[in-house]
């Protein structure tokens, strides 16, 4: 992780300029910070499912626990760069819908797997770049254009498919939402893991990573430095659409079909994820190993408390108190420290 | 396909290891909902608990997602195949995109049926429907009749023209209609599944038809309308409304006197008769074929059909004698 990286909540930078903190050495820095906090919490979480149920500890039922986050946390690595950015896209799960459609009409067409894969990136990419452009180019507020294109999107799905759906998708497209690459291995976990990994060198080794940052400090700062703003912001959102298509083309696989409510309510959760990651919602700082942890701790926490049979309704419950507590936490210790 | 036999080989390692301590003989059947807090459900889990305590060896495991979506439900049967259930009966959210998940459940030794909302055949055993066109077509003529001992006009009040459950029912209906002579069907008319059209179309069936004694709404929304309908007119105890209605809804109208009985599903009955197939399927002591005869305890028997469905039985007749039982209920 680059010394520029985390930028401590106490000394907020002032007009983008960022100085960095080197009172404390590298080493002390990672162990108070955020991803270490999640670490534990993900160790704790593990240890307590593996006691609380005899079942937990079997390679392939977490295996099967990795489907409950796999697809939301590869749209929750571009979330994280957009929310970084100071921007939000809450129709993701809307475009899963529609690039599910989209595939799911092309498949009727009796269109092959290649094709089926390139048009739900494709879809992906078209609704990244729409909402893209009505935030870069006409300034709209991006929470407001993607509620909006939230039911457009979805929307085009019920109108194809009403309360119909679209099964029978060729053999070889379950490979990435059933099939494994090895052993317990799912495609899915090799997607999100690579995802992961580019991210996290997009956003934390690369130029457009720091400008990433610059934008959701001070994005006007920024555009006077001679970054061009729109033009990131605009990448930020076909990233994220990309991303969806890509969790659109394993959800169609893994579910077999298309039905317009699939991935519905998707967009709060991976908003979820990204923010237990450690991003802030104003914009400016967050990491992706934070979304990864935060990711892993959402997967452990459903799929443990699956397998004790509680009921869906106290799950929200327990994942609702988590998020608030772990985010509570920095900010109870920093004021016990103050005073 | 070497996936499979290794998946299969880890669960009866595992199960071997742990079947002195956690199984203890017992028969977990999981019994999942299409969301935890619907009234329905609820009733389908007590009669679930019924049918566990009659066969002593059974423990119910009732779950299901928050909302009504695929996605959540695959997440609840994938945490029971890890906890290798021995059945999981199911009423799905969706008919296809349970199916990967549940054939992996069938895969690693899990009996799988559906109940009341049924899955691709391919992705469960048997499919358990809570009554079959000709009987819920015969209930509705019959519960008309039996209050009309000297015979007379009806008329069906339906939902579109185009509603294939109401169409194939009333088709089932015509069908019977000569073993009551002294009923007359004298019109059909569709309220569209809308209440203010169907109460519309109530209060014309009454001008039209001045002698009529029954109307017959084989929908939740067409029967309260008419109900409706005929306090306003008042002619409660002139017409009787009947069909296939929600007791929560026409608990109101069965006090009144406006409908003096009505059928639907019995939730409880259903739970309990799921119950008992997923038991004796588990068990081995039925297969389910086509042409199979299933026991279900205190409901009889259900007989497969070509695609290994099954009715349970006639829609259960509410009155006053029942109505507050369950009003609260569904």
């Amino acid at each position: 992780m680059s010394p520029h990286d985390s930028r401590l909540p106490d000394h907020p930078t002032t007009a983008g300029r960022h100085i960095p903190d080197r009172l404390t050495s590298p080493a002390a820095r990672a162990l108070k910070s955020w991803e270490a906090l999640l670490l534990v919490v993900a160790i704790a979480i593990f240890i307590m499912n593996a006691m609380a149920s005899p079942w937990f500890l079997d390679p392939w039922s977490l295996s099967d626990a990795t489907f409950n986050f796999t697809e939301k946390a590869m749209i929750a690595f571009a979330m994280a760069m957009l929310i970084v950015a100071g921007e939000i896209d809450l129709s993701v799960g809307a475009i899963i819908a529609l690039a599910s459609t989209v595939m799911g009409v092309a498949m009727s067409a009796g269109a092959p797997v290649p094709v089926l894969v390139l048009l739900g990136l494709g879809t992906g990419l078209a609704c990244g770049a729409f909402n893209g452009l009505l935030v870069a180019r006409f300034g709209l507020p991006s929470i407001v254009v993607t509620i909006g294109t939230m039911s457009l999107f979805r929307g085009i799905s019920y109108i194809v498919l009403g309360d119909g759906a679209f099964t029978g998708y060729p053999a070889g497209f379950a490979w990435f939402g059933q099939g494994y690459v090895f052993w317990v291995v799912t495609v899915e976990l090799v997607i999100f893991a690579l995802a992961a990994l580019a991210f996290g060198i997009l956003l934390h080794r690369t130029n457009f990573g720091r400008m990433v940052y610059a934008i959701g400090n001070n994005a006007t700062a920024a555009r006077f430095s001679g970054i061009r703003v729109d033009r990131i912001r605009f990448i930020l959102f076909l990233l994220t659409g990309l991303m969806s298509g890509v969790a659109a083309i394993c959800l169609t696989s893994r579910l077999g079909s298309t039905r317009p409510s699939i991935a519905s309510g998707f967009e709060l959760e991976v908003v979820t994820i990204v923010v237990l990651g450690g991003v802030s919602i104003l914009g400016g700082s967050g990491t992706i190993p934070g979304v990864v942890l935060a990711a892993l701790v959402m997967g452990l926490v459903t799929f443990g408390l699956g397998l004790m049979n509680v009921p869906g309704i106290v799950m929200s419950i327990v994942v609702g108190a988590l998020l608030i507590g772990v985010i509570a936490l920095p900010r109870l210790l920093a004021m016990a420290r103050g005073r | 396909m070497s996936i499979l036999r290794k998946a299969l080989a880890t669960a009866a390692m595992a199960s071997a290891l742990m079947a002195g301590a956690a199984q203890a003989e017992q028969l977990r059947i999981a019994l999942v909902a299409k969301a935890l807090g619907i009234g329905f459900f609820e009733a389908a889990n007590k009669g679930a608990q019924e049918a566990a305590a009659e066969l002593g060896d059974v423990e119910i495991i009732y779950t299901g997602p928050t909302d009504t979506t695929a996605e959540g439900q695959i997440e609840v049967i994938n945490s029971l195949i890890a906890q290798r259930v021995d059945a999981i009966a199911v009423s799905a959210n969706d008919t296809d995109a349970l199916v990967p998940t549940l054939k992996r459940a069938m895969d690693r030794g899990i009996t799988v049926i559906s109940w009341d909302s049924g899955v691709a055949p391919e992705g469960r055993q048997m499919h358990l429907n809570p009554s079959s066109a000709p009987l819920i077509g015969n209930m509705i003529i019959k519960l008309a009749a039996d209050e009309l001992p000297e015979g007379g006009d009806v008329a069906v009040l339906s939902a579109t023209t185009t509603s294939t459950n109401q169409n194939t029912w009333i088709a089932e209906m015509d069908k019977i209609k000569g073993d009551y002579p002294d009923i007359n069907v004298v019109a059909t008319v569709y309220g569209d599944d809308l209440a203010d059209k169907s109460y519309r179309e109530a209060q014309g069936l009454m001008q039209s038809h001045p002698d009529l004694k029954a109307i017959i709404a084989p929908t939740s929304v067409g029967i309260v309308a008419a109900a409706q309908a005929v306090t306003d007119a008042g002619k409660v105890g002139q017409v009787n409304v009947t069909g296939l209605g929600l007791p929560s809804e026409m608990a109101g109208h069965v006090k009144s006197g406006a409908s003096k009985s009505f059928a639907i599903w019995n939730p409880i009955d259903l739970g309990y008769s799921a119950t008992m197939i997923a038991y004796h399927l588990a068990k081995d002591h039925a297969t389910a074929e086509p042409g199979a005869t299933i026991p279900i305890g205190r409901m009889g028997e259900v007989v497969l059909d070509d695609n290994a469905e099954a009715a349970m039985a006639d829609p259960f007749v509410y009155d006053e004698t029942n109505i507050d039982e369950f009003s609260s209920v569904f």
